[in-house]
């Protein structure tokens, strides 16, 4: 129905739709360590050695861990699986609660604990109303 | 087989449809904002930032959509040596740019009293900012190379590499650990936005939409007349 030209064309198309993807593939998989914005407690775990630069840490903020003396913060990140000690001192952002997620820029100091020069709150993916949110809550 | 697609018959579309469209679009994205701005509820947690996700997520819905309809259409043309279709992806892309570039600055405004900073380079950032790269250049393009089989091959190179960054940016916060949150709605599963919060959304993203066309026809016929003042007509 269509010419041989088109035909090839449309292969020389495929061919190169598939080489780039997995080329970009290759490059994004053996970037993995950059391209991951803050690694959890777990994986700081298992890092081989202490990672002298600034690195980010995720996870969530352990209920009843947030403890305020003047003006610095102690918390607790957790990943349900490894915790890590976090303290801070300064401005924290809204949204940073216990229970909820919460992304850490700073030094290890060592394994399970860490100083932070930037707080940054995680939202997640649930959004609603209060009145939902409280109906939530009591069930 | 594209007899339909002959610039005679669309024109006399492109001619008149704007008008209408532009009703279309003042009706439902006075509705949409009505909806996200005033009746739709407040956040449990966010408050009143989350009014900000009615016009960040449809933007980056639309942007995508272009650009993914610019690519298809650019590499149909391209394997069926068919310039109307180019025509056609050339008139999509400026809105698709425009709503990229509302899409990162919306999504600053959000992220500064919620996440706390302005930017982060996370990877749905950062892919998201390489798609605004892409469409740039892709207008670039157009606007550089004067000969028009050359213009075909480089805005078809252009789009087939961006096209990779697409599923990137949709899957980011799936693959890696991101500071942007993933995917609230889900066509498969249940989606976790609130059916009240869900309403507006939809109508701001079929606003956006009807601008995008609105735009678009606007700009094709435009490419049309300049088809006709040049004493062709046919491609």
């Amino acid at each position: 129905m269509y010419g041989r030209k088109v035909k090839l064309r449309f292969i020389f198309i495929i061919l190169i739709l598939l080489s780039l993807t997995l080329s970009v593939f290759l490059v994004i998989k053996s970037l993995e360590e950059n391209v991951i914005y803050f690694k959890s407690p777990s994986d700081v775990k298992l890092l081989g050695k202490l990672d002298k630069n600034q690195i980010r840490i995720g996870g969530m903020v352990k209920e009843n861990s947030i403890k305020i003396k003047s003006n610095e913060v102690n918390f607790i990140i957790t990943d349900f699986k490894n915790e890590i000690n976090v303290t801070y001192s300064g401005v924290v952002p809204n949204l940073f609660s216990e229970g909820k997620g919460v992304v850490a820029e700073g030094y290890l100091k060592d394994r399970s604990f860490f100083e932070a020069s930037k707080i940054l709150a995680k939202h997640d993916e649930n959004y609603m109303p209060p009145e939902v949110k409280e109906a939530l809550g009591e069930k | 087989m594209f007899k339909i697609f002959e610039p005679g018959k669309i024109f006399l579309i492109t001619s008149k449809a704007p008008k209408y469209v532009m009703i279309l679009f003042i009706i439902v994205l006075s509705i949409g904002l009505l909806e996200a701005l005033i009746f739709s509820p407040e956040d449990y947690k966010q408050s009143h930032s989350v009014r900000i996700m009615y016009v960040h997520v449809p933007a980056a819905w639309i942007s995508l959509g272009i650009f993914s309809s610019v690519a298809f259409l650019s590499l149909v043309g391209y394997i069926f040596k068919n310039k109307n279709f180019f025509l056609i992806a050339k008139s999509l892309a400026p809105s698709g740019l425009v709503f990229n570039i509302i899409a990162l600055v919306t999504g600053s405004i959000w992220g500064k009293p919620t996440w706390g900073t302005w930017w982060a380079w996370d990877a749905r950032i950062t892919s998201m900012l390489i798609l605004a790269l892409f469409y740039v250049m892709y207008l670039i393009a157009w606007r550089i190379y004067e000969d028009k089989e050359q213009v075909l091959k480089i805005t078809t190179t252009i789009t087939i590499i961006g096209i990779v960054n697409v599923p990137i940016i949709k899957y980011s916060v799936d693959w890696w650990n991101t500071l942007h949150q993933p995917a609230s709605i889900n066509i498969l599963s249940k989606s976790s936005i609130h059916s009240s919060m869900m309403f507006p959304l939809l109508v701001m993203t079929a606003a956006f939409a009807l601008f995008s066309l609105l735009i678009f026809l606007m700009k094709y016929n435009t490419e049309l007349i300049k088809i006709k003042n040049k004493g062709l007509d046919r491609l």
